[in-house]
């Protein structure tokens, strides 16, 4: 491999300006995430995780090739997603929470109800994060199969996406989150891909129901 | 031999929605496709390559690295103006690593290359912080004439004469190229947002918490004037409402005073109060900056009034005019809540055929662009297999177009062993007038580690007579060349692979854009900078193919913009077609070896009779060799 070869580093100046040669170029920092992008992370950690778990439901409750194929999309995209979430917050040295341990998270995170939180329990028909199934919810996926279990997952991913897609959008209109580079390019990977996947699954939905 | 996996060979029409018909056309939403895809091929040498960002394994077949030239100071790893900037204040800790040291920021290596732009011996490397222009006249001793700092990704570069022109959509680049983005004014309070009425639809890639308007910003497509090419010179530029992610160059063959640059994006629009005109608006409001793309004209004699003429609504309803009628809900015709398509991520321009393919989000598209100042859709395309259309390539002679599929956004490891080869694929189809016809699937395909990024990504044409041939990019996946002849049955001829940048960890790279131009094929590498390669002759491909493509020398090419090769009537190139005659069996090794030697003799008398024998051959050819006999009597006979 050649070394890197060297010429005088030019910068132009604005229209009608002359360039200038520079030699040592300073910038601003790149933007340093806040506690609302930390807590944005390790939430999505946990909203992924149940994505992962509902796929985990079809094995053996439905045998539909066009949904296990959906399911195997959803579950690498989410899979994929929790691997570089956990990264990015190990590389800031944040602590990732497992999904049935909240304690020690970044409590700032938008969209999130915490008013349920204080009793350390949760009831039956409460989310933890926008979007997530309740535990009955869960229950239900858990009991169906065949149609009613395809009718189930379609509904409640829909549901999911479509709150991961709300924390995307609240950490974009929180003050000064969402700007560090690496995860804005993610933010912006997870709202294309779960619209994406929103599509279709309201397309078979709709196919579903005829 | 390799294993083919043939599920059903009959080509599939995808859901086609034509602009100008007068009823749409309700099509039900297409079966997954059951066309041929490549197979994967597990033990295959590029499995298993060390990582390492200059030591790291590398596997080649057909095509061999003639020199790398990493990054210059200011974009490679440690020099860059962001990495050299002074902490905040008050200064965030700095990560601590496992040992309780700080952490080397190292999710990426320097500032990300992107784009390829060619003119004469030159090429430009785009690049987030600005680009930089290497000399090729030798490409064996590439050597960096100029480099530039002017930050604001992505900085994709096109060319024409001596304009050079950049997309710029990162909201923290500058008018006058300087390092320091957009500060926010002391004391700045960031305005609440709105709360959103209860149930009412989220959705991300909304416009973030305004930043407060600044007249240093630039987002859009910036001039260079580069007749002094190692001083370039910055001109007005034009700004648009959602800036530039790519950009397409579009020339008129019947204009030759403008040229025209279509600029795609889908990034968050910024304010009136920033530029006049810009509105998030929805569909209600006829000024929205959603559901379009933007027209440039660039008068050639005064670039420097370049302004836009054009939005033109590209995704609208034919019947009701409603600006956001294109959707993949109503191409399937099934009644789901359609989301509508708002933007391109690339279009490629084939102005002497005058069309444009467009990979827009969620559907391909084809614009008719005879009129380029006003390009109207005529076909739209979507594919179940398909999760983001990222870019077009057209065939030499426009009857065939590549869409692919950037499935993960280019940042994920997407060519595993357990993905399928139909995702983040190439789709091959075949064009009738404004329909397109799926022939195919085409993945890289070896399988890549978890530390590699790879999706399709950006390519061109190899431009060897006879063949469709697309040399192309897979991030960390490397280069694959593929043979897309048949479009039913494309098959990989070359590959270049190195091993993930580390070993350990996962750090974003690889190959951003792979084009062949005038003999070699330039990478550029998104951490390690330049790649120039050759092609080497194999089974696959001849020395004579390589020879014969090499004869095709071009003085500008952009990515984005198509134009016909017209092959020389040479020896070489007849030799090219008689190669490939014998590798499909319609010529014997012995009558070949006969017809090159009478070639090298000039034996007029000889080529003449070949001439006549290919001529009444090529009636009962399949169509490909037909081509090629026909092509090749032209040559003899003369």
């Amino acid at each position: 491999m050649a070394a890197a070869q060297q010429v005088p580093l030019v910068q132009p100046g604005a229209p009608g300006q002359p360039n200038k040669v520079i030699t040592n170029p300073v910038g601003t920092a790149v933007h340093d995430p806040t506690s609302a992008d930390f807590g944005f992370m390790q939430g999505m950690v946990i909203h992924h995780s149940q994505a992962v778990e509902m796929v985990g439901l079809m094995n053996g409750r439905t045998t539909n090739p066009q949904m296990l194929e959906l399911g195997k999309r959803i579950s690498i995209s989410q899979g994929d997603e929790i691997a570089f979430m956990k990264r990015w917050l190990a590389f800031y040295g944040k602590p990732v929470q497992e999904p049935n341990s909240m304690a020690g998270m970044d409590m700032d995170m938008p969209g999130m109800d915490m008013s349920h939180m204080d009793h350390g329990k949760q009831d039956m028909d409460t989310a933890v994060m926008p979007g997530m199934l309740t535990p009955r919810q869960m229950q239900a996926l858990h009991n169906a199969s065949g149609p009613e279990f395809d009718r189930l997952f379609l509904t409640g991913m829909i549901q999911h996406h479509t709150g991961a897609l709300d924390m995307v959008k609240d950490l974009y209109d929180t003050r000064d989150a969402g700007r560090e580079p690496q995860l804005f390019d993610f933010t912006a990977d997870v709202d294309v891909t779960q619209r994406a996947e929103i599509e279709t699954m309201k397309s078979m939905l709709a196919k579903e129901s005829k | 031999m390799k294993t083919r996996i043939l599920w059903n060979t009959a080509a599939l029409t995808l859901a086609l929605l034509t602009g100008t018909a007068a009823a749409i056309a309700q099509v039900a939403m297409p079966a997954k496709p059951t066309v041929y895809n490549n197979p994967q091929l597990p033990n295959d040498p590029r499995v298993g390559l060390k990582g390492g960002v200059t030591d790291a394994g590398v596997a080649a077949q057909g095509m061999e690295l003639v020199l790398n030239l990493p990054k210059p100071p200011g974009f490679a790893a440690g020099t860059t103006p962001q990495e050299k900037a002074p902490a905040p204040v008050p200064a965030a800790p700095a990560p601590l690593g496992p040992d309780g040291k700080p952490r080397q920021r190292a999710l990426q290596l320097g500032s990300t290359n992107s784009d390829l732009a060619f003119k004469d011996h030159y090429v430009v490397v785009g690049n987030y912080n600005g680009f930089n222009i290497y000399d090729i006249a030798d490409p064996t001793k590439t050597t960096l004439k100029t480099s530039v700092m002017c930050p604001g990704s992505q900085g994709d570069p096109t060319i024409y004469g001596n304009l050079l022109f950049i997309s710029v959509e990162s909201t923290s680049a500058r008018v006058d190229c300087g390092t320091q983005g957009i500060p926010l004014p002391a004391g700045y309070v960031a305005p609440t947002p709105a709360p959103r009425p209860a149930g009412a639809p989220g959705g991300g890639r909304s416009p973030r918490a305004p930043e407060p308007p600044s007249q240093d910003r630039f987002r859009g497509v910036r001039i260079f004037d580069i007749s002094d090419i190692a001083n370039p010179k910055q001109l007005p530029g034009v700004q648009t409402c959602r800036g530039s992610h790519t950009n397409t160059l579009v020339t008129d063959p019947n204009d030759k005073d403008n040229v025209y640059i279509y600029v795609a994006g889908y990034a968050p629009i910024r304010s009136s109060e920033e530029l006049p005109g810009c509105s998030a608006g929805g569909v209600d409001d006829p000024n929205t900056a959603l559901y379009t793309i933007v027209v440039i004209q660039v008068p050639l004699a005064h670039p420097d009034t370049a302004k836009v003429i054009e939005s033109p609504r590209i995704f609208s309803d034919p019947n009701t005019g409603a600006m956001n009628g294109l959707a993949v809900g109503n191409l399937h015709g099934e009644g789901a809540a359609a989301q509508p398509v708002s933007g391109c991520h690339d279009i490629t321009a084939f102005p002497e055929i005058g069309l444009a393919a467009g990979a827009c989000t969620r559907v391909g598209i084809l614009l008719d662009i005879k009129n380029p100042a006003h390009p109207t859709r005529i076909a739209a395309i979507s594919d179940p297999n398909f999760s983001f259309w990222h870019s077009a390539l057209w065939n030499n002679d426009g009857s065939k177009l590549i869409f692919d599929d950037e499935w993960g956004g280019g940042s994920q490891p997407r060519c595993r062993a357990t993905d399928p080869m139909t995702w983040g694929a190439d789709s091959i189809f075949t064009r009738k007038d404004a329909e397109l016809t799926l022939g195919s699937y085409y993945k890289m395909p070896a399988p890549q580690t978890e530390l590699e990024n790879c999706t399709a990504h950006n390519g061109n044409l190899v431009p060897i007579p006879g063949r469709d041939i697309e040399v192309k990019s897979w991030y960390q996946g490397g280069i694959s060349i593929m043979d897309f002849t048949d479009a039913t049955h494309p098959f990989e001829i070359a590959y270049f692979d190195r091993g993930p940048l580390d070993g350990e960890k996962f750090i974003d790279g690889g190959t951003w854009s792979s084009y062949w131009y005038n003999g070699y094929v330039y990478g550029a590498e998104i951490a390690r900078g330049l790649d120039v390669y050759k092609l080497t002759p194999t089974k696959f491909v001849t020395a004579n193919e390589i020879a014969a493509a090499e004869q095709i020398h071009l003085s500008l090419y952009n990515a984005q913009l198509a134009s016909k090769t017209i092959y020389p009537r040479t020896f070489i190139t007849a030799k090219a077609y008689v190669d490939q005659l014998v590798r499909s069996n319609a010529l014997t090794q012995d009558k070949a070896t006969a017809l090159d030697a009478a070639m090298d003799k000039k034996n007029t008398r000889v080529l003449r009779t070949y001439a006549a024998t290919f001529k009444k051959n090529s009636a009962k050819a399949s169509p490909g060799d037909a081509t090629r006999m026909t092509a090749l009597a032209e040559i003899l006979a003369q």
